[in-house]
């Protein structure tokens, strides 16, 4: 039996038909076509799913896609604007803050709802905060630079 | 015009801008007209005979389109091992097991539907019929009396035996040392866990006979030479394999797995397209695990700290079969990297490796040269502790001294070039290293247990010259492809057969095309990952893309030079002998205002008009490289940890890397790949570990909720430094950044707990990770025995 669910990513209206038990990642990746949220685990411990659910940084896994009827979700593909680089994306590039680029919407997604609830956080309060993403190939010295540098960068507006 | 070199500068990546804004391109992000999707059928136990597979309710199940099993995959042979040692046992390994499974995760039969779901809930109703074996997965265990028989061809599940080195100087060595030490050392399992599982897509057009596959790969013409020639018996140039982004490999991409081998000739029989994508409990079950050592090593030392030998015996766990390089890491990748940096007058080294029901092992990160790294600087600090001397002073006292062009190991490498004790000064320097001594004696006065562990590695990568590895069985060459095309408005494609799985290709191959023509790296493009556009070639892994792949594009960018001098001095009614390259144009020696620029002998060589005599038009070359030795980073690494002695809980205080790589193109991603290896080297030592049921045979630490990945709170900001000795084995001076942190970082950490618990009697802890409760424990049993 399928369902009906109808939601806003990143400002445009989405609606599908779609089995009850589908995750909200699936239904980003395979049924609005946004293919920029990754599946990196099974158990909700990678975080390269991460995006945001009427304002709060999520686990897509770990939610239904019916559970989201009328939200609004942001992926990383609505984070720049008007072809102008986020703040916490021009960290990761200028700091060299990723490198297979798997981890890393997910990562730039926590970082964002990181920097809106502690805008000046310690090198430790990054190191805290980013327990719910893994990477697995910068030993995460230049990710939490790169949140440095946007945290910077954005207190200086 | 003079503009900075670009070789050596910390530019930024030119693919993250495509990765940060959600726009990467990964396999399981392809989505196809007509596509199916697939679920893989596997076995729950260890070690099991499988009487019958019953896939009738599966059939039946919504959206199935298809179930095959082994026994439908006629004319299918076994997945090949690439690397034969002598009289080594080889067990058929067939992409569908029919007969029997031998570690949990094996594959018997792969479902296909018209979604993932359907896929995975018809892959539930097929009924095995199971005969459950007992089953061996402990190394120590394999070939022990009594253990189950695995594979027919291989009685008491050996492998191979193999040796190298000198067994009669060593054991003379030992006889007349002052002091031996023996210790056990086991070097636990590990799992890759690149964050991207592996994945695939294949299609096969009914239309043409083509097929294109898609997947995870970090070698994309091994990945279709193995399946096309070895396996499936497919025409190879009918088949165009690309692995487009890639998240990560550390290796566990490099291999022939079942998966991909099973779609690319399902797509075949059902004549749609099919995505599989690993689960991260897949991942864990069937990407090839690393590491698994069990060795039991001495050290015969002089009183004075002069080393005298190394004997060490090592049984390496294989798993259940023989994956793609598996006989190469335990043997030519691992032992004949004991010499270390040190001058040792013998080492004499036997290896056997086993079969077990665990997942195959073959190379992760490092690949052997941690195993011996570990074993080899555990070893140096256990021989200090004998002789009561400082880990520092011992290291000092036998490091081979400066050389630049040749050092005969005792375990048949020769290294290229090295400066060992500047790099060891260099990091003695950052840490203070008196001080910390004083400090730590401070705060043992408190009951507070700091520790500080040394690890001066070395390791052999620029994997590999063909005929050396060929000699010692590999059954492929190792060389690299690098095309340069020229287009006519001066615009370059270059090909490559390295692939980037996050190692910045498309930046720091630019920097060596644009540094070498003196254009814009904005007019050149890396491409790489897709046998339909590069020539042949061998991939990454072995840290080998920047000197053999960079090496091969530096050949090509030469040939593009000399006929461009033939094109230019025609122009200019000169003799090509005259002209040299400079700037980005083609100069007359002597003559500066004699110049025709790059862009302008690109055009003439697509529009030859005005043209040399029996020149051929266009300006295309490609180069194949074959190394004519490896090449040997080294360096020397420090852990100052804090251990709590109420809990065993380890804190990591400081981590400082002096790391010699030779010439660096882009010291930004040399240090980010330092700092990765690092994490997943400290990550071993304290945290990682592959833990089967000995009973039941599962993998108990199966997914990430049960095996420790480092996390950001877990690890603190490396001290990077480097010293630069360049090779002199090819044209750039680079040696190979890849793998340097994972191979020093791990006996640094453990030689820093050891370090730390020196106080209480402790001189050796037998096996890693060093979790709180191992630590406690050994810290309790040190106590007791006092």
């Amino acid at each position: 039996m399928k369902k009906t669910v109808s939601m806003t990513i990143n400002g445009a209206p989405q609606s599908h038909e779609v089995e009850p038990r589908l995750l909200l990642v699936h239904y980003i990746r395979e049924q609005a076509g946004l293919t920029g949220t990754h599946v990196g685990c099974d158990t909700s411990q990678c975080g390269a799913c991460t995006v945001h659910l009427n304002g709060m940084a999520v686990k897509s896994c770990t939610l239904l896609a019916v559970q989201c009827e009328g939200a609004q979700v942001l992926t990383i593909e609505g984070l720049a604007k008007d072809g102008k680089l986020h703040p916490i994306q021009e960290g990761f590039w200028e700091k060299h803050g990723l490198q297979c680029g798997f981890c890393t919407p997910g990562m730039i997604m926590s970082a964002h709802q990181m920097l809106s609830r502690n805008p000046r956080p310690t090198e430790q309060q990054i190191r805290h905060d980013l327990e719910g993403n893994l990477c697995r190939c910068t030993g995460y010295h230049n990710i939490v630079k790169a949140i440095q540098y946007a945290a910077e960068k954005m207190a200086g507006k | 015009m003079a503009t900075a070199r670009l070789l050596g500068a910390s530019i930024k990546r030119r693919e993250d801008p495509r990765f940060i804004t959600g726009k990467g391109n990964y396999t399981d992000d392809l989505k196809l007209a007509g596509m199916t999707h697939a679920a893989f059928v596997r076995s729950p136990h260890a070690n099991a005979k499988i009487r019958k597979i019953d896939t009738s309710k599966a059939s039946k199940a919504p959206g199935v389109v298809a179930i095959f099993t082994g026994k439908d995959m006629t004319g299918v042979n076994s997945l090949p091992c690439g690397w034969l040692l002598p009289e080594l046992k080889i067990p058929a390994h067939m992409p569908l097991a029919s007969d029997a499974a031998r570690y949990v995760g094996d594959p018997v039969a792969i479902v296909i539907a018209e979604s993932q779901s359907a896929a995975s809930d018809a892959a539930d109703l097929v009924a095995v019929d199971w005969e459950v074996l007992r089953s061996v997965t402990a190394t120590e265990q394999a070939t022990a009396k009594g253990s189950v028989q695995i594979h027919e061809v291989a009685p008491d599940n050996v492998a191979f035996k193999w040796q190298i080195g000198d067994a009669a100087a060593t054991d003379a060595a030992f006889k007349s040392a002052a002091v031996t030490v023996k210790k056990r050392i086991v070097n636990q399992r590990l799992v890759a866990n690149p964050m991207e599982p592996r994945a695939c897509v294949a299609r096969y057009e009914d239309a043409t006979g083509e097929w294109t596959l898609w997947v995870t790969s970090q070698n994309p013409h091994v990945h279709r030479l193995l399946m096309t020639a070895f396996v499936l018996g497919i025409p190879e140039h009918k088949v165009r394999v690309i692995a487009p982004d890639v998240g990560g490999g550390f290796g566990s991409k490099i291999f022939l797995y079942n998966e991909e081998t099973v779609c690319t000739w399902a797509t075949r029989q059902i004549k749609r397209p099919i995505r599989w994508t690993s689960s991260r409990r897949e991942a864990f079950q069937t990407d090839a695990h690393g590491r698994d050592h069990v060795t039991d090593a001495e050290v015969a030392v002089a009183k004075d700290g002069k080393l005298l030998g190394l004997r060490v015996k090592t049984t390496a766990n294989l798993g259940a079969y023989l994956s793609t390089f598996a006989p190469a890491v335990p043997t030519y990748l691992y032992a004949t990297l004991l010499n270390g940096v040190y001058e040792w007058p013998a080492i004499h080294a036997e290896v056997t490796g086993v079969f077990t029901n665990t997942t195959p092992v073959d190379a992760y990160r490092g690949a052997g040269r941690p195993e011996a790294c570990y074993l080899l600087e555990r070893m140096i600090d256990a021989a200090a502790a004998a002789i009561n001397m400082d880990p520092a002073e011992i290291r000092r006292k036998n490091f081979i001294p400066k050389f630049d062009n040749g050092y005969q190991t005792k375990v048949a490498l020769s290294y290229d070039s090295g400066n060992y004790g500047a790099a060891f000064d260099k990091l003695l320097g950052m840490l203070d290293y008196k001080k910390f001594r004083s400090d730590q004696a401070a705060a043992r006065a408190q009951g507070r247990l700091m520790g500080i562990g040394f690890s001066t590695y070395i390791e052999a990568c620029s994997i590999a010259p063909s005929k050396v590895v060929g000699s010692l069985g590999a059954q492929a060459g190792l060389w690299e492809s690098g095309k340069v095309q020229v287009h006519p408005t001066g615009k370059v494609s270059v090909f490559t057969g390295s692939h980037s799985h996050g190692q910045g290709h498309e930046t720091t191959m630019a920097q060596i095309v644009a540094d070498h023509l003196g254009i814009p790296m904005d007019d050149v493009e890396i491409v790489h990952g897709d046998t339909g556009r590069v020539p042949f070639g061998m991939g990454t892994y072995g840290s080998r893309s920047a000197s053999v792949g960079g090496t091969a594009i530096v050949m090509s960018l030469d040939k593009i030079k000399e006929k461009g001098k033939k094109i230019a001095a025609h122009l200019l009614e000169a003799n090509p002998k005259d002209m040299e390259y400079v700037g980005g144009q083609f100069v007359v020696k002597g003559s500066p205002q004699k110049a025709i620029p790059f862009g302008q002998v690109a055009l003439t060589a697509y529009v030859p008009h005005n043209y040399p005599e029996g020149l051929e038009p266009g300006l295309e070359e490609t180069s194949f490289y074959d190394p004519a030795n490896f090449c040997f980073p080294f360096g020397a690494h420090a852990c100052v940890v804090e251990v709590d002695p109420d809990t065993g809980h380890v804190k990591i205080l400081r981590y400082l890397a002096v790391d010699d790589v030779g010439n660096v193109i882009n010291p930004m991603i040399v240090d980010g790949m330092v700092h990765g290896g690092i994490a997943q080297g400290v990550a071993q030592a304290l945290w990682e570990e592959a833990v089967y049921d000995r009973d039941s045979g599962q993998l108990v630490s199966g997914s990430m909720m049960d095996y420790t990945l480092p996390k950001a709170d877990m690890l603190p900001f490396y001290e990077t430094a480097r010293t630069e000795t360049p090779t002199p084995v090819n044209p750039l001076g680079v040696k190979g950044a890849g793998e340097t942190g994972t191979i020093a970082s791990t006996p640094a950490v453990v030689n820093a707990v050891v370090d730390a618990l020196s106080g209480l009697g402790v001189d050796h802890i037998d096996a890693m990770p060093l979790t709180p409760e191992r630590v406690w424990k050994t810290a309790q049993a040190a106590k007791s025995k006092k």
